[in-house]
């Protein structure tokens, strides 16, 4: 069979997108989307990576950064949102055994998230509108160096994947309480407790005090847990996003009218808190909550057996939650004007659970793996361990520059973007979504058989491989006094940069790899087909057997 | 007197070696759960709450070793209460330092104290070595105190950088051989500048 069949129809036979249900579609659109923005995302990172090595003639100043402000925009919205979102929209209906609640709302969802993903990079790319992610006060309203139409585009994209965020969330919460027709009435209480996990913290104390357990068989099963507690992360930090984004657009509003406001009538200590509040809910809060539910579901489905202890991982989702909502401050280190106390506390006491939290369910999926021995290496059990090393990486990263101390040295340098964030997404985030897409790949395809393993199997080693040392390479050059948000002329970091560029590439051909296996495996029709409507009128998940 | 070089250069050691031995752990992990004569093995409850204990210790022992070792944590601490030897005042605006004069002298081991004031936007206020290796720094946030209290060991001539993005204009806010510290018995082998400023 020639190479241009298979590209067009798919490995034997491909994607037969008849035979999709409305749900499967949902779920594949928001993946499919999401792995696209990834490699925009890898592509504008790989323009940086150039840029750090010898500046390009094509990228000023002010493209520079405005390629910087969009790229964590379209990696973490456009593409990680897209994706998490689109497989949760699956997996609870799936482990709820009902229906979705909306597939409707499912689909708007991920196409406001897709179009604001969208309007905020033409922001940047139309009009170099560059405050970075972080929008520290009055950054965002400079007019000197920005566009206020330029703000007007980017900040509405900002707006429209929150607003998509907050259809996601309801549709989540929606699917856990809902009864379903047909159904007897389900009780709220018992799901509620369930979902934040309290029956587990229940369980515990009533074993310590000799009694029966609370709940024998909880409401709702364990990923559950961990996607409904992700979600009030995610609910609060779409709260506080919105929140900062109508305030600039109010700004940006009365200066296109006119009538520019003054910007110091907003505290900017006092607002980059708020700010980190919210957006550390993010990095702190819902990644680490929505990883370790992924990491438990994951362990279980390759496993075929239940988590090693249940009750502990229930109590320490609630405790990560409650941890998320107070390590803010770690990211205000350097900030003279921030209280001591909240440095300490906040900054270095509670952000030090999360290696915590997260130690203890790195151990539970790796004992409830250990348990099950001897497993098969497949995709989803390698790419699984890839992520959970990824963590492994960059939490205690994290942890170290979330120290006075060595924060006066490390705060802002290659160290905080390199084996800190990056390991986290690329390694961490990235390959435990890798692993999901490849366990669901099954049942969101009807069973299409994958391509090349050989391609698959490459594509793990490289985004391992390219992810690590490109962390590794940054933190090295941060150790050398390299900041992350510099331009360096004189070829200080050349070396460094050099070797994280090589990485740099190895990852940008793993997602060609693997958007090339996927494609060949389900073909140009399948794909295409994904965005028709379904022809099959059911609210079941898959079809009928 | 500890400095940052010598941090850094602990951390890369241990850090290394943390690297080092994870990846080990997950690759030895990866070999023996899928040695076809693996046998499945239950793991102790007690083995898990003796991990939990061993990752708080680490948690807290990180802030207590480096609260103890590196000197700036307790200067930072206790800035309110020590008296500065001399106060330099910089303002910026405009993505500009203005300097109180263009270079400034410094008097080893006593104690700076370095306030900053930003007119308009969020700023950083870097001290760099001649190989661009980092001395301290802090955000220089409008509206806010922005003060940091610093005692020098060594004998160097160095560089002032913003440590943050403040727009594309902003870029190269980076003015060298600000800071000349003299009187110290050691030079900074790192921060060494021919001739005098």
């Amino acid at each position: 069979m020639s190479f241009l069949h298979t590209l067009i129809h798919g490995n034997e036979g491909g994607l037969k997108t008849d035979g999709l249900t409305p749900t499967q579609k949902v779920t594949l659109r928001a993946v499919i989307i999401g792995v696209l923005y990834y490699g925009l995302s890898a592509l504008e990172g790989m323009m940086m990576r150039a840029h750090a090595i010898t500046p390009l003639p094509m990228l000023n100043d002010t493209h520079y950064f405005s390629v910087m402000t969009v790229h964590p925009i379209v990696g973490i919205f456009g593409s990680t949102y897209l994706i998490v979102f689109g497989a949760f929209t699956f997996l609870v209906p799936y482990l709820m055994k009902k229906p979705l609640y909306s597939i409707k709302l499912a689909n708007a969802t991920w196409m406001l998230i897709a179009l604001g993903a969208l309007l905020a990079w033409l922001g940047g790319f139309l009009f170099h509108y560059a405050p970075l992610y972080t929008l520290y006060w009055p950054l965002p309203v400079d007019f000197k160096q920005f566009d206020a139409l330029g703000g007007l585009v980017f900040i509405s994209g900002i707006a429209l994947i929150m607003i998509g965020t907050l259809g996601f969330i309801y549709n989540i919460f929606a699917t856990v309480f809902y009864t379903e027709e047909g159904h007897e009435k389900r009780p709220f209480k018992p799901l509620l407790l369930s979902a934040l996990g309290i029956d587990g913290v229940l369980n515990i104390w009533y074993k310590m005090t000799g009694r029966e357990p609370y709940s024998k068989e909880p409401a709702v099963s364990l990923p559950v847990v961990a996607i409904f507690r992700g979600t009030i992360d995610t609910f609060l930090d779409a709260l506080v996003i919105l929140t900062c984004g109508i305030l600039i657009l109010v700004y940006i509003v009365s200066d296109l009218s006119g009538a520019p406001m003054d910007y110091t009538a907003v505290n900017a200590l006092l607002y980059k808190n708020f700010f980190w509040w919210g957006l550390d809910l993010i990095a702190d809060g819902l990644v680490l909550i929505y990883i370790a539910g992924s990491w438990y579901l994951l362990a279980m489905l390759i496993t075929g057996k239940k988590l090693f202890m249940q009750n502990i991982a229930r109590a320490a989702l609630l405790l990560e939650l409650i941890v998320s909502w107070a390590v803010w401050s770690h990211h205000l280190l350097a900030d003279q004007g921030q209280y001591n106390m909240m440095k300490l506390v906040s900054g270095e006491m509670v952000t030090a659970f999360e290696l915590v939290t997260q130690g203890i369910a790195i151990f539970i999926t790796l004992v409830t793996l250990w348990s099950a021995r001897p497993l098969k290496m497949t995709n989803e059990l390698k790419f699984l361990l890839g992520g959970i090393l990824g963590f492994m990486l960059a939490v205690p990263a994290g942890i170290i520059q979330a120290d006075m101390g060595l924060n006066r040295i490390l705060h802002n340098t290659q160290w905080v973007a390199g084996p800190h964030f990056h390991v986290a997404i690329l390694v961490g985030l990235t390959m435990t979504l890798y692993s999901a897409i490849y366990i669901l790949w099954p049942t969101l395809t009807n069973n299409v058989k994958l391509y090349s393993q050989k391609m698959a199997t490459y594509h793990f080693w490289a985004h391992l491989v390219g992810g690590i040392g490109m962390g590794a390479f940054m933190g090295m050059a941060a150790m050398d006094g390299m900041l992350r948000r510099t331009l360096y002329l004189e070829g200080e970091y050349q070396t460094y940069m050099i070797l994280a560029g090589i990485c740099g590439l190895l990852l940008l051909s793993a997602w060609v790899v693997f958007l090339l296996n996927v494609v060949l495996s389900i073909g140009v029709k399948g794909l295409i087909g994904v965005f028709t409507k379904s022809k099959l009128q059911t609210k079941d998940l898959v079809p009928q057997a | 007197m500890t400095d940052s070089v010598d941090v850094l250069n602990m951390l890369k050691i241990v850090y290394t070696l943390y690297t080092l031995a994870v990846i080990s752990l997950i690759c030895w992990f990866g070999l023996g759960v899928v040695n076809p004569k693996g046998k499945p093995r239950i793991v102790k409850a007690s083995t898990f709450y003796v991990y939990v204990g061993a990752l708080i210790t680490v948690g807290v022992a990180i802030h207590i070793v480096t609260f103890n070792k590196i000197p700036w944590v307790e200067i930072d601490f206790k800035r309110d209460s020590l008296k500065a030897a001399q106060v330099v005042n910089i303002t910026i605006e405009d993505h500009k330092f203005m300097l109180p004069s263009p270079k400034i002298e410094l008097n080893c081991n006593e104690y700076v104290m370095f306030d900053v004031v930003s007119k308009d936007l969020t700023y950083g206020f870097g001290i760099f070595r001649q190989n661009n290796s980092m001395v301290t720094q802090m955000q220089v946030v409008p509206g806010s105190k922005n003060d940091l209290m610093w005692k020098f060991g060594k004998n160097g001539v160095y560089h002032l950088r913003s440590t943050e993005y403040s727009g594309p204009k902003g870029a190269h806010m980076y003015i060298k051989d600000v800071f000349e510290v003299t009187g110290c018995t050691e030079d900074d082998k790192h921060s060494q500048k021919r001739g005098s400023l």
